[in-house]
């Protein structure tokens, strides 16, 4: 690890520390959307193990959003990225730094989310729990590495809160779709997700890869 | 001598439509199962596949724009106005598919959609390039054509991953007609039919796509000039 990397993330680490933004808006909102779910489909039984998996994944993905947003619309103030752009450190440590915090940042969204989750949807892990543990990283990571990419790549248009996901969703579905189904067959036991969760890894290659190539394109497009 | 070799190449895409239509409609023979409704392939397969090589030449443009930016402007510039032409003309194509593909499955099938590889791949596609255009459209100056590149490059990419999932998942959409097992094929005046109609689409989708990039090449060069009267300003 470098020590460009290390001080990026330890930045936004104290970042967060401090005002604990990111986590507390993606928590609530989180929240809101599985409670939203909750009330549109009264999910019982044996159909509530079915949908869970979809709807935990689609409340993640709902809630990064602004969280991915505000990591660089921070950096936009007080022209902190273009003091970045003339550092001569490369892009590609600025890019996992914040990449490792906002998996961070999710991923204990997710875990305070679980119990939540459990309760309102009552459900019980009928396959092997544990894999859980591999599924959803693999998912968040899939979902900040191109979530930070494309922030930052949207961040100087016009509207940008808007058009972060208006790019994001369609790259991300393949991603989505693994995820969900993993997710789905964890919970109900009924099929096994081996197959998605090499998937989901063989996504995360790719596209971590070629982000940390194109991020400095993306970093110093004038 | 340009108009008339214009005037030619719009006369013989004309005749070629005409002739494809007429093939499509009148001679190929009803077909065996399905009757009259297949002859929507005579549509729906030549646009699948003019849409599919416009993205590819999207593809090529967004590389190339990369590739040239730094040493060889006017290059890129070309490439980049190959990337708009293909990703646009690609999306009304893959909007005839996606269009055409329901209306021959609520026959055939009895269902409008389904998320089969192919359809999905299709649809996502479809999406992929939609988002793209977006972000030309939302992201200002010069840098748009960098972003874009970048975008078009991610896209490209996603469009394996997607057909791979989809196909472990589940597919519906018909096995390969042409290649496939036993039993696939068509009957030899279906085939040319098809073929008829693949050129015809093909040359039309040309046309268009060349209209589109020359188009984009004059707003290039209005932008160049404003910024140049600009700055002598």
């Amino acid at each position: 690890m470098t020590s460009a990397l290390w001080t990026h993330l330890v930045k936004d680490l104290r970042i967060e520390w401090r005002s604990r933004e990111a986590i507390n808006s993606m928590l609530f909102f989180a929240l809101l959307v599985v409670v939203l779910f909750s009330l549109a489909f009264s999910p019982r039984g044996a159909f509530s193990q079915e949908i869970s998996g979809g709807v935990i994944c689609v409340a993640t993905l709902f809630a990064s959003m602004s969280a991915l947003n505000q990591a660089w619309a921070r950096e936009i103030r007080h022209q902190v990225l273009d003091a970045q752009r003339m550092a001569p450190t490369p892009g590609a440590d600025l890019f996992l730094a914040k990449v490792m915090a906002n998996f961070l940042f999710v991923s204990i969204v997710q875990l305070v989310l679980a119990p939540v989750f459990l309760v309102f949807y009552n459900l019980r892990v009928q396959g092997q729990a544990w894999q859980l543990a591999l599924v959803l990283p693999l998912g968040t990571w899939a979902l900040v590495a191109n979530g930070t990419f494309f922030a930052a790549l949207s961040i100087r248009s016009r509207n940008r809160e808007l058009l972060l996901p208006l790019i994001l969703f369609p790259i991300f579905m393949p991603a989505l779709l693994a995820m969900v189904l993993a997710t789905g067959s964890i919970l109900t036991g009924d099929s096994d997700p081996t197959l998605w969760i090499k998937m989901l890894a063989g996504y995360d290659i790719i596209f971590t890869t070629v982000s940390l190539l194109l991020f400095d394109v993306v970093l110093h497009a004038e | 001598m340009k108009k008339l070799a214009i005037g030619l190449y719009l006369a013989i895409t004309a005749a070629l439509l005409a002739w494809g239509f007429y093939q499509a409609i009148y001679v190929a023979p009803a077909d065996a199962m399905q009757g009259e409704v297949y002859r929507i392939i005579f549509y729906h397969v030549p646009s699948a596949s003019v849409a599919f090589l416009f993205f590819a030449i999207s593809l090529c443009g967004s590389i190339g724009f990369l590739a040239f930016r730094r040493n060889h402007a006017n290059w890129a510039q070309i490439a980049d106005a190959w990337a708009l032409a293909g990703a646009e003309v690609g999306v009304v194509f893959c909007t005839v598919v996606l269009i055409t593909g329901p209306i021959w499955g609520r026959r055939a099938w009895g269902i409008w959609w389904t998320w089969d590889a192919r359809l999905t791949t299709t649809l996502v596609l479809w999406l992929i390039y939609v988002s793209y255009l977006l972000l030309r459209r939302f992201v200002a100056g010069p840098q748009m054509q960098t972003l874009a590149a970048v975008l078009g490059i991610f896209g490209a990419l996603d469009v394996p991953i997607v057909y791979m999932s989809n196909r472990w998942w589940r597919t519906q959409h018909p096995a390969p007609v042409f290649g496939g097992d036993s039993g696939s094929g068509m009957a030899p005046a279906m085939v040319t039919a098809l073929m008829w109609n693949m050129l015809a689409w093909l040359l039309w989708g040309l046309l268009i796509l060349g209209l589109r990039y020359r188009v984009e090449r004059q707003q290039q060069k209005f932008a160049e000039r404003d910024a140049q009267v600009a700055l002598e300003a």
